[in-house]
């Protein structure tokens, strides 16, 4: 019932590394960790859910927040690593067509 | 007609580290009654989104108060009830005394809800919310394949 974040910063690009589980617990954690990295002029952050065991609209909320704000930058916002279970959860809600995500049969996790 | 079933309550604050908690013990009674890797996870996603609901709606009040978490075990589905304002709830009671959904009466709850609340519906057979002092979800989740057979009993009997 935990989470860590591990930020690395490779090439003017973001790449977030999330484990653990992301619920209302655990959500507001993440938005404050990514939310100041999200903030800078043509952002590329790639963000590796591969390790994510559960995630709800907690987390979805979260990224769709992030998503605007690195648009809004002129960035670029792309999720990596979901597993089916996360991958599900992006096309109910509609958020697959909005959003870049990448699973792991796609190799997202290159 | 009075289907016999096990009951399962659990009280927790009404603080978000505590819905981990709940999650841990869904999985435990619901991998026991034979659900799929899939409907469990389900069952985690839609009560999880109950209880966050509960959580911030407690959080507005001046008490931060309890979440009731109650779980009805049937031979072919779980009931899931939920209830925010910390009070004890007859299962019994609240189960029986829910009319159907009503969008109307929940416009707020489902504002506050967003995309929770559409998680809760998609995820679940059946959900009934009552809004009252506080608000109770109510959700059922059928055992694979037993929703048809019970549809079928019912058309030939």
């Amino acid at each position: 019932m935990n989470i860590s974040i591990d930020v690395q910063d490779i090439n003017s690009e973001v790449r977030v590394y999330v484990k653990g589980e992301i619920d209302a617990y655990t959500a507001p954690r993440l938005r404050e960790k990514l939310y100041p990295l999200s903030d800078k002029d043509k952002v590329v952050m790639v963000v590796d859910l591969s390790e994510v065991s559960y995630m709800d609209s907690t987390g979805l909320g979260v990224f769709v927040g992030l998503f605007k704000n690195v648009r809004a930058h002129n960035g670029d916002f792309k999720i990596i690593g979901l597993s089916e279970r996360l991958h599900r959860l992006f096309e109910i809600t509609g958020l697959a067509d909005i959003i870049h995500i990448k699973s792991h049969a796609e190799g997202g996790t290159q | 007609m009075n289907e016999t079933y096990e009951y399962i309550e659990m009280k927790l604050p009404a603080k978000p580290e505590f819905i981990g908690i709940m999650r841990l013990t869904l999985s435990g009674i619901a991998s026991r009654m034979g659900f799929s890797y899939d409907s469990i996870e389900d069952l985690k996603i839609a009560t999880s989104e109950a209880c966050t609901n509960a959580v911030q709606h407690a959080y507005k009040g001046k008490n931060e108060g309890e979440v009731v978490i109650g779980f009805g075990l049937y031979e072919d589905r779980l009931e899931v009830m939920v209830v925010d304002n910390g009070q004890s709830c007859n299962f019994e009671e609240v189960r029986q005394g829910l009319g159907p959904y009503e969008r109307d009466q929940s416009v707020e709850f489902l504002r506050e809800g967003g995309l929770g609340l559409y998680l809760i519906e998609t995820l679940m057979d059946e959900v009934k919310i009552h809004q009252n002092e506080g608000v109770t979800v109510f959700m059922t989740k059928f055992l694979e394949g037993e929703q048809v057979e019970s549809d079928a009993e019912t058309i030939s009997n």
